[in-house]
């Protein structure tokens, strides 16, 4: 079921706090996961794995360094779900 | 009836759901096996979560091969989930970026290459010898050290010094009944792979030298075979490596 661009935002927001602590509302749509973020690659695997199962869709390895932006994330899961 | 009816199965290395030793653990339970896995530090909660991917979730025990308590402690903590192991699948190898410049790679870069891509099989050997009083069967997933790769650099001498480690295993291991084997993969497109620079030349080779074709996205092979070594399929079989490569080791250039 395809869900809202901001039903994904704050479903992935709540991943990248479980995984960083950083607060929900930092977690904006133009925010780079690794210069604005800080998240390193361990960390965005899980965030990945974790966003695969809280929204049903695969995110494909190679995929994931195309993912430079929260909004980039949004708009895969979003596409990946309808 | 599977093949790995009733084994107790130790597995390292599940990472992502395209690690080749997510697909022994899943291929093991399908073979009617029960499987325990390890991981440690961060990747653990990667770990833990992939696991439930899995026919059945298994445990997650922490493991670090370089971490003495961990290796110490493993057999007692195993145990609180399985009698005996009958089987340990090795799939670990770490190399820092330097070790994949051959020329200017540190003895820094290169031992800690060798501690946990080679010596970590006897580690992991000994640390799981007292679940296996009445044998049992260690594979480990090697990539052809016999020749010098394109950018593999010092993980190509840590793998020699593994298909080494792995030899001299079968005969300290050989008289307890344990046999030690390992598979010889061709390139196939995991997490470790892709933090290998350079690693699509690896896929170009492949694609021009395997007779039987080979598909860097497929671990299947490679993992079928860790399944048959770790089953009573191959009981007379030890300090062997089996080429799972599409033929690419026995071609001329």
């Amino acid at each position: 079921m395809a869900q809202s661009e901001q039903e994904i935002l704050d479903g992935l927001a709540e991943i990248v706090n479980e995984e960083t602590g950083l607060d929900t509302t930092s977690v904006e749509l133009d925010k780079s996961f690794t210069d604005d973020l800080d998240i390193d690659s361990l960390s965005m695997m899980t965030i990945v794995v974790n966003a695969e199962e809280k929204f049903g869709v695969r995110i494909p390895d190679d995929e994931v360094k195309n993912l430079k932006t929260v909004r980039d994330a949004v708009t895969f899961i979003g596409g990946a779900q309808s | 009836m599977g093949i790995l009816e009733g084994k107790k199965l130790l597995v390292t290395g599940v990472l992502m759901d395209s690690s080749i030793a997510f697909h022994v653990a899943k291929l093991a339970q399908q073979e009617g096996a029960e499987v325990i896995l390890t991981s440690f530090g961060r990747t653990m909660k990667i770990t833990k979560a992939i696991a439930r991917r899995l026919p059945t979730a298994p445990e997650v025990l922490e493991l670090d091969v370089a971490n003495r308590e961990d290796l110490d402690s493993l057999a007692e903590r195993a145990r609180e989930h399985v009698d005996r192991l009958d089987g340990v699948l090795h799939s670990i190898g770490f190399a820092p970026p330097g070790a994949f410049d051959f020329m200017e790679g540190t003895w820094e870069d290169v031992s800690t290459t060798l501690h946990i891509s080679a010596y970590s099989l006897k580690s992991l050997a000994a640390a799981a010898l007292p679940l296996m009083p009445e044998g049992g069967s260690v594979v480990g997933l090697t990539f052809d050290a016999k020749f010098a790769w394109p950018v593999y650099d010092w993980m190509g001498v840590a793998k020699a010094a593994f298909e080494s480690t792995n030899r001299y295993l079968a005969r300290d291991l050989g008289p307890k009944g344990v046999r030690c084997n390992l598979v010889a993969a061709g390139p196939i497109r995991t997490t470790a792979a892709r933090s290998i620079p350079g690693f699509e030349q690896f896929e170009e080779v492949w694609d021009r030298r395997a007779p039987l074709g080979w598909d860097v996205g497929d671990p299947v092979p490679a993992a079928r075979a860790c399944a048959a070594l770790l089953s009573d399929w191959f009981p007379a079989t030890t300090g062997e490596i089996v080429h799972v490569d599409g033929g690419v080791h026995a071609m001329g250039q």
